[in-house]
């Protein structure tokens, strides 16, 4: 190992890097437009009111005062159908599945205590039909409580756990972080090495006295200076944009250096193995798209069915998510350590193999 | 199948030798056995008094190689790739000197991807000089060039003779063997036919001087019987009579008068290095490149 060469080697690739655009767009602007969208999608306060229809067929003031109890939640807010309309077929022609009808005769039955029904319609999988009918029903006992002249007795306080609950967010940073641990080497590696093997600049290489692990090791340095730019990037818009809570230790560090190594040597070891460029995308892809999507990224494993949760610890991601997870929001080193372990010993193993297997030269 | 089957040849410090041959008759396997890149399963190979296959990295130290087709990172300019050269080597090159004996001091600042084809071989050529080797293997240095970028890239190789350095070039291009090279080996199907300097090789395989005349198929027959010369006719309109003295012309031209038949477009022909290649390769050259 000569560090004048790895130096050589590590400038020439990454001054290629920055000016190639694509690279450096994919490492560094990427994660954050991702972190935006999801931070938004999931962390941007409620989501607002549910819209439901109403068709109101009793158009009394009794049942107009139970329309306007429905509103005044500020949970639903209701459209309402002019009796002239067929309501199911209403609710079909504008694609909607919630819908509340308040039957005529809901007023004299109010009055005279004949038992009624309002109907509330709704899709048993649609999480937004639980919020109607669970709304609805609450109202319903609201009225029923008025006409038998009672008052609240039991009534509800929420509380939280800690007295700074866990959001969505801090737990999204640590997965895109993961998620660009994982895709900026994993990409770049299959696709260099392949198409360096196509191009005859690996025997070029071969005819300098670059050595092999040289030229990897070059580029497990620059995928982890590159994760360290990123992971800083997206702890940024996460502390700033949506007010994660993130615990900066070093204890970070040691998963910033491990992962890029991992993924810059399972990159290198799927392009070398395959044929042609073509085929190292498809078994690129398949390699790294699961280990996207089951690692903890984008939602936590926890709430992924058993079968699929001991699938994800087979997955290398899933330790380096996991281990995120345990330093930068649960604090829980003994656990991220167990972590760090796996970790490096699958690295020595990928690193290992795809030394072994990536060929400068012909046999 | 193989590539290349039990060939010899030995080439001599300071001069251009060059493998001449059809695409797919082992050229490029040749030369990689011989630059180290590859193991042959027999034989011995000898390249300044090593194996390049066991001792291939003490070997590249010394030796500068363009492979075939050659391509590189996208993004260094030229200068930047030989100054990488450099600091692979462990060399203090002198980068612009390099740069210079290649023609590439206007595009020294253009991204390599950016280069044309015959500027993109420029660079090979560039850092093929970088760790100043007395021994080059060029594989196919101008495929794929305008015939301008094609004699810019000569002019290099000239240069490179001149200063002493022993270049191994292979090419399909018979033209750029005669321009350039002090001898040649003619490679068909793993083997090699022929070697020798170019004129040497014409001398030993020319069927020698001949005499063609345009003619009918009467007039080559009336030929055979009257001039007493060997007569091949092609068929058409072409008859040619091999000279083997000088006064054989003589007697063709007379025996042609005295026929008394239409005849045209008398002229003598010498073979070129193209026809014993045709002749030793069995297809005209053309053929053999739309072939591949």
């Amino acid at each position: 190992m000569n560090a004048r060469r790895v130096v050589a080697d590590f400038g020439v690739f990454s001054r290629g890097y920055i000016r190639s655009r694509i690279g450096a767009f994919f490492a560094l602007v990427f994660p954050v437009i991702l972190i935006l969208i999801f931070g938004a999608i999931f962390s941007g306060g409620s989501s607002g009111p549910v819209s439901a229809y109403v068709q109101n067929q009793d158009g009394s003031q009794v049942s107009n005062s139970f329309v306007s109890a429905l509103n005044s939640t500020n949970t639903i807010r209701l459209h309402a159908v002019d009796t002239s309309q067929n309501f199911t077929s209403y609710l079909l022609s504008h694609s909607a599945s919630d819908g509340i009808v308040i039957p005529s005769g809901f007023s004299s039955a109010f009055v005279s205590g004949k038992p009624v029904n309002v109907t509330v319609y709704g899709n048993p999988a649609s999480t937004t039909s639980a919020i109607v009918s669970g709304i609805t029903r609450g109202v319903v006992n609201q009225f029923n409580l008025k006409r038998a002249g009672g008052s609240q007795v039991i009534g509800v306080e929420p509380q939280n756990v800690k007295s700074q609950s866990l959001k969505y967010i801090d737990f999204l940073v640590p997965g895109l972080v993961g998620f660009s641990v994982l895709t900026s080497p994993m990409f770049a590696l299959v696709n260099i090495s392949s198409q360096y093997k196509r191009d005859k600049i690996f025997k070029q290489l071969s005819l300098t006295p670059l050595t092999k692990s040289e030229w990897l090791v070059s580029k497990i340095f620059f995928y982890i200076v590159l994760t360290i730019i990123s992971f800083f990037l997206m702890t940024l818009v996460g502390v700033f944009a949506f007010g994660a809570h993130i615990s900066l230790t070093p204890w970070i560090i040691p998963f910033l250096v491990v992962g890029p190594l991992l993924f810059v040597s399972l990159g290198m070891l799927v392009g070398t193995g395959s044929k042609s460029v073509e085929s190292s995308a498809v078994v690129g892809n398949l390699v790294t798209f699961p280990m996207m999507f089951l690692s903890g990224t984008f939602f936590p494993v926890s709430t992924m069915p058993a079968y699929l949760q001991s699938f994800a610890h087979v997955l290398p991601l899933f330790y380096v998510i996991d281990g995120l997870n345990n330093v930068m929001t649960y604090g829980n080193y003994g656990a991220a350590l167990i972590d760090l372990g796996v970790l490096l010993v699958l690295s020595a193993i990928i690193f290992g193999l795809a030394v072994r297997f990536f060929k400068w030269r012909e046999d | 199948m193989q590539a290349v089957d039990g060939i010899s040849f030995a080439v001599r410090e300071g001069e251009v030798f060059s493998l001449l041959g059809p695409n797919g008759a082992g050229k490029t396997t040749t030369i990689e056995i011989l630059e180290g890149l590859r193991k042959q399963d027999d034989g011995t190979v000898r390249v300044l008094g090593t194996d390049p296959w066991t001792d291939g990295y003490a070997l590249h130290k010394k030796i500068g190689v363009i492979p075939q087709g050659f391509k590189f990172f996208e993004y260094p300019t030229p200068r930047e790739a030989v100054k990488y050269y450099a600091a692979l080597f462990g060399v203090k090159a002198d980068v612009e000197g390099i740069l210079a004996k290649v023609l590439l001091q206007d595009s020294a600042e253009v991204y390599f991807t950016r280069l044309s084809g015959g500027q993109k071989q420029k660079v090979g050529l560039a850092l093929s000089l970088v760790n100043d080797p007395q021994l080059l293997f060029l594989d196919e240095p101008t495929t794929g060039l305008d015939p301008q970028a094609r004699r810019a890239v000569w002019e290099v190789i000239r240069g490179l003779k001149k200063e002493g350095r022993t270049v191994l070039l292979t090419t399909h291009y018979l033209e750029e063997a005669e321009e350039l090279a002090d001898r040649v080996a003619i490679m068909n199907k793993g083997k090699i036919i022929t070697s020798g300097t170019p004129a040497e090789i014409i001398t030993n395989h020319s069927s020698g001087e001949r005499l063609l005349v345009h003619g009918s198929e009467r007039l080559a027959k009336y030929l055979e019987k009257s001039a007493k010369l060997p007569v091949e006719f092609d068929g058409k309109d072409l008859i040619s009579l091999s000279l083997h003295r000088k006064e054989d012309v003589m007697a063709a031209v007379a025996a042609i008068q005295q026929s008394g038949l239409e005849w045209d477009d008398l002229r003598t022909k010498r073979d070129s290095l193209e026809d014993i290649f045709v002749k030793l390769v069995g297809e005209p050259m053309e053929e053999l490149e739309a072939k591949a």
